[in-house]
């Protein structure tokens, strides 16, 4: 791989703030101790200096990022910068008015997450009763003519439901459906026995999405994304370690992958610190997971290893305690039976439920 | 919504709402975002985007792309060109314009 790494996408975390408690958040455990320590003039900042190494994809995301009362100039400073700009959003703090006041600062698309097709079902996952107000935030997205996204983390109390997700999001006028099933990090590891499908579960449901995507072919794009719990393959996480994308959290820190800071022993820069294009060519954290000389057998001699880049560093550390393992989803990893033994659980599942919370920043 | 994959000759392709088009100073080419994603464009595809505006038919494109590389037969570009505006109706990155 001598291709020159370029991040082309930079992921805004403007703050962990949610009224949401997904079961499945993908906010750090203890997301509580960090603060929104970045201001309008900070992010502002950090956009332009992302959009000069590369950048032309921002999203703006969270926790909630509609809890910022600075978004409008946020977005329209990106929108100054020619960044495609898409809100990912709960949906639940907005207003009609103020979505009009981000469609005339610039924004570009609209990515509304949904729990599953009914009130109950979604209440039971996200915590807090937000199911009809969603609608209707879809609806305002399409009536003021921008595009929507529609996001649906997948798993075994939703699986079952995904063509009703589909006809709903196709009632919807959606652009886009992201069928993406539970990455087991962080909360969603800490719920995997609620979570994690049957393989029967997962079979079904991808058939109906293919069969779906067939049929909205140049209306609606349907993605499924499979679950590296039944591939016995890695997810070419994030398209490589600092390859291609930024993220940024809260409190300023510079990653190459949302839960990067869950890792011990690597270290970080704060964009508040240092330039961007410094943190991006020469941060220790992002150097440690690049290239392939960090790499382990089976992978160093491993054909593979240009595509999967070694799998998830994250889910490495997080299943096995070592980030530089073979990601265990990998049938060839060392520790590819944590990923059997799991998958044996799904059998007998728990509905015992662990909401997002403040309190709770023990464990991983 | 008008049926994407009947492009004809009097079709009047438009861009997507969700894809913009941008200049991508670093690789000196059109970049085509939309959601998550963007394409990178050679210069004949940048070309034909900026015509897709919805004032002009398919056919309209061929000429003109037939005119600025001439001498290459005006067969070959509405191969090339048929082929691509398909493939980006498909992708939903173009529609019909409808009126
Ligand atoms: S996953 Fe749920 S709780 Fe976490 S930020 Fe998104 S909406 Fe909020
Ligand atoms: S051995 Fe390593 S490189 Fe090969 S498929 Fe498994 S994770 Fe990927």
């Amino acid at each position: 791989m001598t291709e020159e790494p370029r991040p082309y996408t930079l992921v805004a975390e403007l703050t962990y703030r949610c009224p949401l408690r997904c079961v499945y958040c993908s906010n750090p455990r203890d997301f509580a101790r960090h603060g929104d320590a970045l201001g309008t003039d900070d992010w502002l900042r950090v956009f332009r200096e992302a959009e000069a190494l590369g950048v032309v994809q921002l999203n703006l995301t969270g926790g909630e990022p509609l809890l910022r009362d600075d978004l409008e100039p946020l977005v329209e400073g990106a929108r100054t910068l020619d960044l495609y700009t898409n809100l990912i959003t709960s949906g639940v703090p907005l207003t009609r008015e103020r979505l009009a006041r981000l469609k005339a600062a610039g924004l570009d698309n609209v990515q509304v997450s949904i729990q599953d097709v009914t009130a109950a079902g979604s209440e039971r996952i996200a915590g807090h009763r937000s199911f009809e107000r969603k609608l209707e935030v879809a609806r305002w997205v399409k009536a003021l003519g921008l595009p929507l996204t529609v996001n649906v983390v997948l798993h075994r109390e939703n699986l079952d439901h995904v063509a009703e997700v589909i006809a709903l999001a196709e009632s919807l006028a959606a652009d886009r459906l992201e069928l993406a099933n539970t990455q087991y990090l962080g909360w969603a590891l800490a719920n995997r026995r609620m979570l994690l499908p049957t393989r029967e579960q997962l079979d079904a449901a991808r058939d109906v999405a293919r069969e779906a995507r067939r049929r909205l072919r140049g209306r609606m794009e349907v993605l499924f994304v499979t679950p590296d719990y039944y591939t016995d393959l890695p997810k070419a996480c994030m398209d490589g370690w600092g390859r291609r994308f930024l993220v940024v959290t809260p409190d300023g820190l510079v990653l190459p992958c949302h839960a990067a800071h869950t890792l011990p022993g690597l270290s970080f820069d704060n964009a508040r610190e240092r330039p961007l294009a410094e943190i991006w060519q020469h941060s220790a954290g992002f150097q440690a997971f690049r290239g392939e000389a960090w790499m382990p057998e089976p992978c160093r001699s491993c054909e593979r290893r240009t595509l999967d880049f070694g799998g998830c560093r994250c889910q490495a550390y997080h299943l096995t305690g070592d980030a530089t393992a073979t990601d265990p989803a990998c049938s060839l990893a060392p520790a590819h039976a944590l990923i059997e033994a799991a998958r044996a659980q799904a059998q007998a599942p728990s509905t015992e439920v662990i909401y997002r919370t403040a309190r709770a920043a023990d464990g991983v | 919504m008008s049926e994407p994959r009947t492009l004809t000759a009097d079709s009047r392709p438009v861009v997507a709402a969700k894809a913009r088009l941008r200049w991508d100073a670093r690789s000196s080419r059109h970049l085509l975002l939309y959601p998550e994603r963007g394409l990178i464009l050679n210069p004949t595809a940048a070309d034909v985007i900026q015509l897709c505006t919805g004032a002009h038919t398919v056919a309209d494109i061929v000429d003109r792309l037939a005119a600025k590389y001439a001498p290459q037969p005006r067969e070959t570009v509405e191969r090339e060109v048929l082929t691509f505006l398909v493939n980006m109706a498909d992708r939903g990155l173009i529609r019909e314009h409808d009126d």
